[in-house]
Parts: C-alpha cells; sequence; structure tokens
C-alpha cells in the first residue's frame, strides 16, 4: 500500500467536500447543520470579536491541561506503588477493571459539594476520568519491563527512586504512551461534560448557549475549535509514540 | 594451599530453596554448594539445564539470598545487596534500548563517586576496549545481538569490577561469534586482572577460557567435580586444537552426560 | 496472583468503610451513607414510575448496543481483513475514538431531536468505536502461522474462519464487547441527561438539579452495581476464552 497517508487525507477531504455540498444544496437543513466552511468562518470570526472567547478558551483549556498533568503525573506515581506492593493490586484489582463501567459523572454532585463551583471541581472531574487509565497503563508497562533491567539496577546500586525515573519509566515508555494517550482524551472529556454539566465557565458552558439560543454557527464553530485542539495533541502524542518505536524497534 | 588474602570469594552450605508456583511443596535449586575462587582466576561453571548455575551466580552476586549457608566476597559476608567491585553480565539483553551505545556505558558510573573527567576517561577506554567506537551515538536497536552484548560488558568495565561475573553472556550468538568473544574475555580478564566467574553451557567454551571448570549435577544442582585446566594465561582460542583441550572436554562430557540426562527426564 | 474471595470482602469493606468516614467528614449536604442509601435505594426501586424509567433506559441501551454491537463488529472485521483498509482508515478510527463524543451531544440533539433516537445514537456513537478497534486489533494480531497451518490443511474458507481465525480473535475481540458495553451504557446515559423526560439519567439529572443528595446516591449505586455485576460477567466469559486461546 503506497502512501496510505494522502489516501486519508483524500478520504478526509472527500468527506468534508461531501458534507459542504450536502448543506449548501439543502439537503442537510440549516437547522441541524451549517456547511463546513461556515464552520471555519464562525470560529475565526469568534476569535477576533467575540468577547468572552478567550476567556472561554482560555479557561477551558488552562482546566484540561491541570487535569491532564494530574492524570498522568499522580497515575504514574500510584501506579508505580501498586506495582511495587502485589498485594495491594491484586485488591484494587476490581476496581482498576470495573471503574470505567461507571458513568462517572455521578461523581460530579460530589465534587460539587466538596470543591464548589469552579475550576477545581472540572479539574478534579478531569483528572479522576483520566487517572485510572494511566494506572492501568502504568501497571502493565511495568509487567513488561524485562526483568534483568531491575537486575542491572541492583548491579548498579541505584536506589529505589533512581530506578523508578531512570529504568522504570523510560523502559516503559512505549506501553505507558498509549496511556498517555487515553488519560488525555479522558480528561478533555471530563472537563468538557463537567463544563457542560455545571454550566458556569468554559467552551462546554458556551457550547450549552449558543445551542439554546439556536445560533448553529457559533455552536458549529466551538466544536470545531475544540476537534482542532484534540487532533493537535493527538497529533503530537503520535508523533511521539512514533519516535520512541523507531527508536527501540528499528532491526 | 591457598592463603586467606587469595580467597575472593568462598561459599559454604549454600542452598536455595523457594515455594512451587503451584502452591504446594517447595522447590530445592540449588546445593548444598562449597566453594572458593581465588583471586584473579578465570573460573567455569557447567551443568545441565535447570541445575541452578544462574541462581548459584546470583547467590554469589547478592542478588539472591541464600535460604541457608553463607556466601562471603573480600572477607565479608554478601547478602542481599550488591557488594561494591561486583559486575555481572546477564544471559538477556540488557542493553537500554532508549539509551546511545555512549550512554549506556557511561550508565553504570551512575552512583560511583568519581568526577566527570573521569568518567568521560573510563567509557572511552571501555568503549575502545569493546570495538565499540564506530557506534558510540548508535542505539542498540541498530546493532547485532554480539554487539549489544559488547555494550553491557563495557557498561560493567566501567566500574573497575574486581569481580566479573557472567551468565551465559553468548548463549545467544552463533558458534564464531563465540569464540571470538571468547578470546575478547580473555584479552579482558588479563588486562582487568579481575576475577572471572562464568556461567555457560557450552563445554568448549568452559574449557578454553577457564582456569578451572566446576560441573554441577542435575537439580538441585551440586558440585560434582572441579577440574584444573593449567592452561597458560596468554591464551586464545587456538588452544582447541591442544590434545589436551580434548580430553577436557572428554572428561567433562563424561562428567555431565548421565546428569544431562536427568535433567532431560525430568522435563 | 490470584483473586481471591478475601480479597473481594476486603475491597467491599473497605469501601462501605471509606464511604461512612467520607459522610462524617462532609456531612448529609454531600454524601448520604451507606445504609441510608441501600434504603432510599429499595424505596426507589419500590415505586412502579421507578421501573418505567428503567425500562425506558434498558430498551435504549439494547438498542444502542446492538447497534454498537453489529456496526462495530462487521466494520470492524471488515477493516481487520484487508491489509489496505487498515493501513488507510483505522488511525481515522482511532482519532474519532479519541475525540470527546460530549461535543457533539449538541448535533445528536440536532438531528434525531429529543427523545428515544438520541439516547440510542448517543449509546450506539459511544460504544461503536471501541467494538471496532478492538476486533481490528484481534484480527491483525492472529498469528500468520496459524493461516498458514490452515492452508496446509486444505481447509476450506468457512472452516479456516470458524476452526482456525474465530477462535484465535475470540479473546481480544471479547475485550472489546466488554469496553464496548461499558461505553454504550455511558453513552446511554448521557443521552438521557438532557434529551430526555424518561430513564435513569433523567432521573439522575433531576436529583442533581434540586440537590437531593440520597437520590442522586441511591441512583449511582443502582448503576455502579449493575455496570459492575455485568463487567464481571463479561470479565467471567473473557477470562474463559483466553484461557482456552492460550
Amino acid at each position: 500500500m503506497k502512501h496510505p497517508a494522502l489516501w486519508r487525507l483524500v478520504i478526509v477531504v472527500g468527506a468534508v467536500l461531501a458534507i459542504e455540498f450536502a448543506c449548501r444544496a439543502g439537503i442537510i437543513d440549516r437547522v441541524t447543520m451549517v456547511p463546513p466552511s461556515q464552520m471555519a468562518v464562525a470560529l475565526v470570526r469568534m476569535s477576533s470579536s467575540a468577547p468572552w472567547f478567550w476567556s472561554d478558551a482560555g479557561s477551558t483549556f488552562q482546566n484540561i491541561g491541570v487535569a491532564i498533568t494530574l492524570s498522568i503525573v499522580l497515575g504514574f506515581l500510584i501506579g508505580l506503588v501498586i506495582h511495587a506492593l502485589p498485594r495491594l493490586r491484586t485488591v484494587l484489582n476490581p476496581v482498576l477493571l470495573s471503574y470505567y463501567a461507571v458513568p462517572t459523572f455521578v461523581y460530579y454532585p460530589l465534587l460539587i459539594v466538596i470543591f464548589g463551583i469552579g475550576p477545581a471541581s472540572l479539574i478534579v472531574m478531569g483528572a479522576m476520568f483520566g487517572i485510572v487509565a494511566m494506572i492501568s497503563a502504568t501497571l502493565s508497562s511495568i509487567d513488561r519491563i524485562p526483568r534483568v533491567y531491575g537486575k542491572v539496577a541492583r548491579v548498579t546500586r541505584l536506589s529505589p527512586w533512581q530506578t523508578a525515573l531512570r529504568i522504570k519509566l523510560p523502559a516503559a515508555m512505549p506501553h505507558l504512551i498509549a496511556g498517555i494517550k487515553l488519560a488525555v482524551a479522558y480528561s478533555v472529556i471530563g472537563v468538557i461534560a463537567g463544563e457542560f454539566i455545571l454550566a458556569t465557565a468554559g467552551l462546554g458552558r458556551r457550547l450549552t448557549l449558543s445551542y439554546n439560543e439556536f445560533d448553529t454557527a457559533t455552536m458549529y464553530g466551538l466544536i470545531l475549535l475544540i476537534f482542532i485542539a484534540v487532533a493537535i495533541i493527538n497529533s503530537a502524542l503520535q508523533h511521539w509514540e512514533a519516535r520512541i518505536h523507531r527508536r527501540w524497534y528499528q532491526a | 594451599m591457598v592463603s586467606d588474602a587469595d580467597i575472593h570469594v568462598a561459599l559454604k552450605g549454600v542452598t536455595r530453596v523457594y515455594p512451587a508456583l503451584s502452591g504446594q511443596g517447595e522447590v530445592h535449586a540449588l546445593g548444598p554448594i562449597d566453594l572458593t575462587i581465588r583471586r584473579g582466576e578465570f573460573f567455569g561453571v557447567v551443568g545441565p539445564s535447570g541445575c541452578g548455575k544462574s541462581t548459584l551466580l546470583e547467590t554469589v552476586a547478592g542478588l539472591v539470598r541464600p535460604t541457608a549457608g553463607t556466601g562471603t566476597f573480600e572477607g565479608k559476608e554478601i547478602g542481599d545487596q550488591v557488594p561494591d567491585g561486583i559486575g555481572v553480565v546477564f544471559q538477556e539483553d540488557a542493553s537500554f534500548p532508549w539509551l546511545t551505545v555512549e550512554r549506556n556505558v557511561e550508565f553504570g558510573l551512575r552512583r560511583a563517586d568519581v568526577d566527570s573527567a573521569e568518567i568521560a576517561r573510563r567509557v572511552d577506554h571501555a568503549i575502545d576496549f569493546m570495538g565499540l567506537n564506530a557506534f558510540r551515538r548508535a542505539y542498540p536497536s541498530q546493532l547485532s545481538g554480539g554487539m549489544r552484548q559488547r555494550v553491557c560488558i563495557a557498561r560493567t568495565l566501567v566500574t573497575r569490577p574486581r569481580l566479573i561475573l557472567l551468565d551465559e553472556p553468548f548463549g545467544a550468538l552463533d558458534q564464531q561469534t563465540r569464540l571470538l568473544m571468547g578470546e575478547e574475555l580473555l584479552r579482558l580478564w588479563r588486562d582487568t586482572g579481575a576475577t572471572v566467574v562464568l556461567i555457560t553451557h557450552s563445554l568448549d567454551e568452559a574449557a578454553m577460557l577457564s582456569d578451572r571448570v566446576a560441573v554441577m549435577s542435575s537439580r538441585p544442582g551440586r558440585f560434582i567435580a572441579t577440574l584444573e585446566t593449567n592452561w597458560p594465561r596468554d591464551r586464545d582460542s587456538r588452544i582447541v586444537s591442544e590434545p589436551t583441550f580434548g580430553q577436557l572436554t572428554s572428561q567433562l562430557w563424561t562428567l555431565l552426560r548421565d546428569e544431562s540426562k536427568k535433567a532431560l527426564n525430568a522435563g | 496472583m490470584k483473586q481471591s474471595w478475601t480479597d473481594y470482602a476486603i475491597l467491599a469493606s473497605a469501601s462501605v468503610l471509606l464511604w461512612q468516614v467520607a459522610y462524617y467528614f462532609a456531612g448529609s449536604e454531600a454524601i448520604t451513607p451507606p445504609i441510608e442509601t441501600a434504603q432510599r435505594l429499595g424505596v426507589l426501586m419500590d415505586g412502579a414510575r421507578f421501573w418505567e424509567h428503567a425500562r425506558a433506559t434498558g430498551v435504549a441501551f439494547v438498542y444502542a448496543g446492538a447497534l454498537a454491537l453489529v456496526g462495530g463488529l462487521v466494520l470492524g472485521i471488515a477493516i481487520g481483513a484487508s491489509r489496505t483498509a487498515h493501513e488507510i482508515l483505522t488511525p481515522i478510527l482511532s482519532t474519532l475514538y479519541s475525540i470527546p463524543k460530549i461535543m457533539l451531544y449538541p448535533v445528536v440533539l440536532l438531528v434525531f431531536g429529543l427523545g428515544l433516537s438520541a439516547k440510542v445514537a448517543f449509546g450506539a456513537m459511544h460504544g461503536f468505536f471501541p467494538v471496532a478497534l478492538f476486533a481490528i486489533g484481534a484480527i491483525r494480531n492472529i498469528p500468520p502461522v496459524l493461516v498458514r497451518t490452515g492452508r496446509v490443511m486444505r481447509l476450506s474458507r468457512l472452516d479456516l474462519v470458524r476452526n482456525i481465525l474465530l477462535p484465535a480473535a475470540l479473546p481480544e475481540i471479547v475485550t472489546g464487547l466488554r469496553i464496548g458495553f461499558s461505553t454504550t451504557l455511558l453513552g446511554t446515559l448521557m443521552g438521557e441527561l438532557f434529551a430526555s423526560s424518561e430513564g435513569l439519567g433523567f432521573l439522575l439529572i433531576r436529583a442533581m438539579d434540586i440537590h437531593n443528595v440520597p437520590d442522586i446516591m441511591a441512583l449511582t449505586l443502582l448503576l455502579f452495581l449493575v455496570a459492575t455485576a455485568v463487567n464481571i460477567l463479561i470479565l467471567a466469559v473473557e477470562r474463559r476464552v483466553h484461557s482456552h486461546g492460550t
């Protein structure tokens, strides 16, 4: 298969053009969806002239950023600790497996009471959603570290902390990245879903507002923005993953 | 008679027993082993699979605590911390895929109280000694298995170990490469003056490289016999054509044959 | 390490204990303690209205689940079986999977209006991706040597699929179904938050709106128990399938 990336581009562009055409030709009515070109226009317009744009976008992405950092760092540390205590791991195993079985938004009311209506709740929501994916990925990636690395650590007489930082972390990276991708995706969902439900600030709230006001152009513009942001983050993570794979698995 | 100062490693009654995976009973993996290794000698160990050779090595290294018996290194008890002055080369590829060859070798000195100029000097020397100069910036994934083992050996070298333990280091390599790597090992031994303990399943390798070869029984591994090879210190792989070499390997095989059969049938 | 009943017991009792302690710290404004929650749940489940809501959620979930399952498996197996399709399409699917589908919520409402179809659409949208992606992975990960063995044995196409490919791919497919189940449930409930006037999700948002803590906790407990129970069931199936595979 030559140039799958090219074909992908063709398919994506084709889909967008098809939707554009369908909207303009009236197959899809204006109330339901606006043409993609108009979504882009609306987004540009928003970013330059809407008074709320930068504060809402800033608020959302800031919360997402903190939530992601918390999920990843705390998730990795907790994963390290759980891995070092096999008994604890056995006991907690059902929790890790079933965590995502329960719709996480059920915890939102509780979080609001504890953290109030504000960025803290949103951040905790995002972090709570992403952290378990990171913990599970940390556990399974440390599992896969060849046992001989641990022996090298002991022969080199590293402390447990040095072993974790200098050996476990880099050795786990290929699999850890899968967890990081999930943690990022879930943190984004957690924050935005929280903004929908809490409706105090941020892009999620704007989305709900524009929906209620039948301002479909703005609504889709915002969706486009979030989509682009997620695509960029994802792309960056993919590249990082590819780089590591190339370095590790060249032969 | 060997004086106390000459004894580098001494094991007395070292035994290793661990609970069976199935949860029932125990596995008697090793021993009891009595062993003295002289300072500066090249000591080889052969034995059938599963006889506990690796466990023996890990006990000496301090990676595993014996269930019974004591082990001492330079007069002090080994315990379950790896003592200073011991280097280990493992069977599996232990080179770190995320570091270049240079950084891999440097890693060995991570804990050392050595200034950066000295680190650079030692790294340069080890890389040069193991013939890795052309690959300093390469990543292990770009190298062959033999080269990767050289990286691991270089990483061990930089710490200037007084005792070098090797657990089937050339297991994954082809015969010709093994012979050449064996020569390099001899060169290393002479150059560093370290005591070397080599675990191998290759009788030829043990016979060619060692001053003494110990033969282990099938599990639970015990020493059946120890043979002196009386080779000159500056030997290389060409001694395989000496008549005494053939006698030596025959002796080893005679000792080992029955034990190996037992191991094979034990499953 | 094997999971024993004592481990589950420890986990359950530790959780209940933590719950009780949290209540002491946070007060009844925030949390209802375990026993009262269970009682409240009992009261709720006694009412006839409750079961209408439960049924509404159940119906929507079954439709959404069926769509996600069939659609996901068909597409997943089709893409997985073709190298070309896999190289081109799987990254697109992966990217779509990582988009927070929550943001498409208003779009779904616009397209489907309020009511059952929106819920089903949302639920199916969520469940489709894990099922498809895991199915693709399952097929791609079939060791080629198995296929070659089948060809050497001169098996017919159907035989090959039924006796070699399917058993080889089954474990990973079942994992995808398990995750698909959870995400479909999540999607359906989220669909009920705003798009409907019936269903357990609706009951939940109503309780959240008026800050009825006992109801919030009782419903949460119910959802938690149901989701966990089904998960454990599918996990048991998964374990059987995995051990047969190895």
